[in-house]
């Protein structure tokens, strides 16, 4: 009974719907939510700290990308401007709880700003012309962050300080809790997490909302959307909106976990690509997707490379195979994994697993 | 109908009916020359304005020659490809390896031998990224015709993976690539010096221009390109295959973005694995300025793209690529579908 209401009001009524993916993904909350404790070390907490904002994000594009049907590249200007918000206020006008939350507020008025912009401006043509606009819309920004170096720090970013609380040095507690000193990075990783959580679950209640069918009705056949009566750009922009605002809370999370922001860890291509990466393997319309694709590939992306730089050496007197696997080209054997789920997996590893149980919808 | 069947009757020959011609849209063709001239008094030097001037034309030739085949291939089958900027960057390192290996005909002081050794460079570059091209439709393309999203998603993953074979193959370094010895330096006119490779790109540019639009307006097959891209399904239903015609286009334009991708290689005197995902950001905004499909309006959007980004980065170098966005949303403000529209969907 509890675990009824629990379900309808946590997860709106949408649950995992297969008993694989229901454990996936218990293992990872619980992963994550005990990360430092299970795995102790700046590295893997790095990692787990990583893969909390790129759910986030990640689910953010799905809501875009899987639910609505639109391509957009710009999702990590929004992600920047984030970043870029909360450091340029921490080093401009000092340290503080009272900046942090200024940088947060001004980063999503600037990105609601131009998410509406881009999607009152945009939204009306096809798929594909978004596509493209987005991405010179996408890699102008990042010239412009990195141009004006004056502001931003150019290429080299920003890095700040954090308050007295969260910063590594201060000691929360005497004595440690099942051997781990409580610091203050213990207390940003719990920041970070609980802020993931909940982004992540009010896009879960938002997908399955009202609001949610209609887009996803928009995604199906959009002229019949429209001709039942929705207005489908106001639906799409609104989408665009919500994604791009949930994207720029990761960026505050992500960079107030780094204590550092630049052009490489927000703004690139590159990023844009993992992200796209993330929610086809994971699983395009579907939330939990997000998080698996974030967390398989996150764990890929610092892992596997240790892993194939093992297979590399030991394979290092056959020709060929050395380079194929060497470290450097992990995401050659992602890109191959991203084109085949397209193919094959059109709705990534949930929607396999749900397949797999038969409850498929 | 009944008339063109009549006549067919009448002579034997193919029917011809004085089928009245569209007239040229000319006011785009005004553009480029209006935007030399307001740009002269800006600039307010006329040596350094005819040195920009050419190398922002010389830019644009380059950036048609990478990006039409883009255009058609939309044009006629209603594809985007983002992965054409492998085929650029492939084309690049295709034509560093063939250069390489012909040092003593590049550092040698003729004209003919250079010209042999970027010729023989460039026809290589053009077959690899033929080949690359008939390759990539048959895998990547063919499965998803008609679903753009899919396309997006999937030709994006073939840009990654391209993009890391490249590095399996050539290395993650950047290669340098010297133009050869009579290519190099500049030639005078009067006070303003003008890059002699600058000029050989604008006439390699124009040649190919010219002999596209030769082969779109006077052949056959041109007419059956041009007829597919208005509308594909009536040209199907009068029996042709129009998905052969296709392939043929994206191999030409695969090949173009190759041989592009060598001519910019040796402009830039470098080749970089990450050219092609650079460039092609250029090569929508010409494509959407010209209008998809369009390859005359491509033609117009590049020659503006190149002066105004060089116009710009010698007034204003920060807002270079901010300038060339500021174009696309003018347009796009004047003329929604870009300056030619051409496919009706």
């Amino acid at each position: 009974m509890i675990a009824r209401a629990l379900r309808a009001t946590l997860l709106s009524d949408d649950g995992p719907r297969s008993r694989l993916l229901a454990l996936l993904l218990f293992a990872i909350l619980i992963g994550l939510a005990f990360a430092p404790f299970l795995f102790p070390g700046t590295r893997s907490l790095n990692v787990a700290a990583k893969i909390c904002v790129f759910i986030l994000l990640v689910a953010s594009y799905d809501l875009l990308l899987g639910y609505t049907g639109i391509v957009s590249f710009a999702h990590t200007m929004f992600f920047g401007i984030g970043g870029y918000g909360v450091a340029l206020a921490m080093s401009r006008f000092g340290v503080g709880w009272g900046n942090i939350a200024a940088g947060t507020v001004g980063a999503l008025l600037l990105s609601l700003v131009l998410s509406l912009a881009v999607g009152l401006f945009s939204l009306r043509v096809k798929t594909i012309f978004f596509a493209m606009i987005t991405l010179a819309i996408a890699s102008f920004f990042a010239i412009l962050a990195s141009q004006l170096s004056d502001i931003t720090g150019g290429e080299d970013g920003i890095t700040f300080k954090l308050p007295e609380v969260l910063s590594p040095g201060a000691k929360l507690m005497e004595a440690p809790i099942f051997g781990v000193d409580i610091t203050g990075r213990l207390l940003t990783y719990y920041l970070v997490f609980a802020g993931s959580l909940a982004g992540f679950l009010v896009l879960l209640r938002i997908v399955n909302s009202p609001f949610g069918r209609v887009l996803q009705a928009i995604r199906e056949n959009e002229f019949r959307a429209e001709a039942v009566g929705y207005r489908t750009v106001n639906f799409r922009t609104a989408a665009s909106v919500i994604s791009a605002l949930a994207a720029t809370l990761a960026g505050v999370l992500y960079a107030l976990w780094l204590r550092y922001t630049g052009p490489e860890v927000t703004l690139s291509f590159t990023i844009m690509v993992d992200i796209l990466l993330m929610v086809v393997i994971g699983g395009m319309g579907t939330v939990y997707g997000a998080a698996i694709g974030a967390t398989l590939f996150v764990l890929a992306q610092t892992y596997l490379q240790d892993l194939m730089r093992a297979a590399s050496e030991a394979t290092a007197s056959i020709p060929l195979l050395p380079v194929l696997i060497h470290p450097d080209r992990w995401l050659l054997w992602l890109g191959v994994l991203f084109v085949l789920s397209v193919y094959f997996l059109p709705a990534g590893l949930v929607g396999k697993l749900r397949a797999v149980s038969g409850t498929q919808r | 109908m009944t008339r063109a069947l009549t006549e067919e009757a009448a002579d034997g020959g193919p029917p011809t009916i004085d089928v009245p011609a569209t007239p040229l849209d000319k006011i785009p063709l005004l553009l480029v020359p209006a935007m030399m001239l307001v740009s002269l008094p800006l600039i307010d030097s006329f040596p350094s304005w005819v040195t920009l001037t050419v190398a922002g034309l010389a830019m644009g030739m380059m950036i048609f020659v990478m990006a039409s085949g883009l255009s058609l291939i939309f044009g006629l089958m209603d594809v985007l490809n983002f992965a054409h900027g492998a085929f650029i960057t492939v084309g690049a390192y295709v034509g560093v390896t063939v250069l390489r290996p012909l040092g003593d005909w590049t550092s040698a002081d003729s004209v003919l031998d250079n010209s042999l050794a970027v010729l023989l460079a460039m026809a290589a570059a053009g077959a690899v990224g033929g080949v690359l091209g008939w390759l990539f439709e048959r895998i990547i393309v063919r499965p998803v015709y008609g679903q753009h999203l899919k396309q997006i998603l999937i030709t994006m993953g073939g840009l990654i993976v391209a993009e890391q074979l490249i590095h399996v193959i050539w290395g993650p370094d950047m290669i340098p690539l010297p133009k050869p010895t009579t290519f190099k330096g500049g030639i005078t006119f009067g006070e303003a010096s003008v890059e002699k490779y600058r000029l050989i790109a604008v006439g390699v540019g124009a040649v190919i221009f010219v002999a596209m639009m030769l082969v779109l307006n006077r052949t056959r097959l041109g007419l059956l390109i041009r007829a597919g891209v208005e509308d594909r399904e009536m040209v199907e239903a009068l029996g042709y295959r129009v998905g052969r015609v296709f392939v043929g286009v994206f191999v030409a334009g695969a090949a173009l973005a190759g041989l592009g991708g060598t001519m910019w290689a040796l402009y830039e005197e470098s080749v970089r694995a990450t050219m092609g995902a650079e460039l092609m950001i250029l090569i929508f905004i010409v494509v959407i300025i010209g209008g998809l499909g369009s390859v005359g309006g491509c033609f117009v959007a590049a020659l503006m793209v190149g002066l105004a980004s060089n116009y710009v980065g010698f007034l204003a170098p920060k807002i270079a690529l901010g300038s060339t966005i500021l174009l696309m949303m003018l347009v796009l403000l004047w003329r929604p579908s870009g300056l030619y529209p051409v496919a009706k969907r």
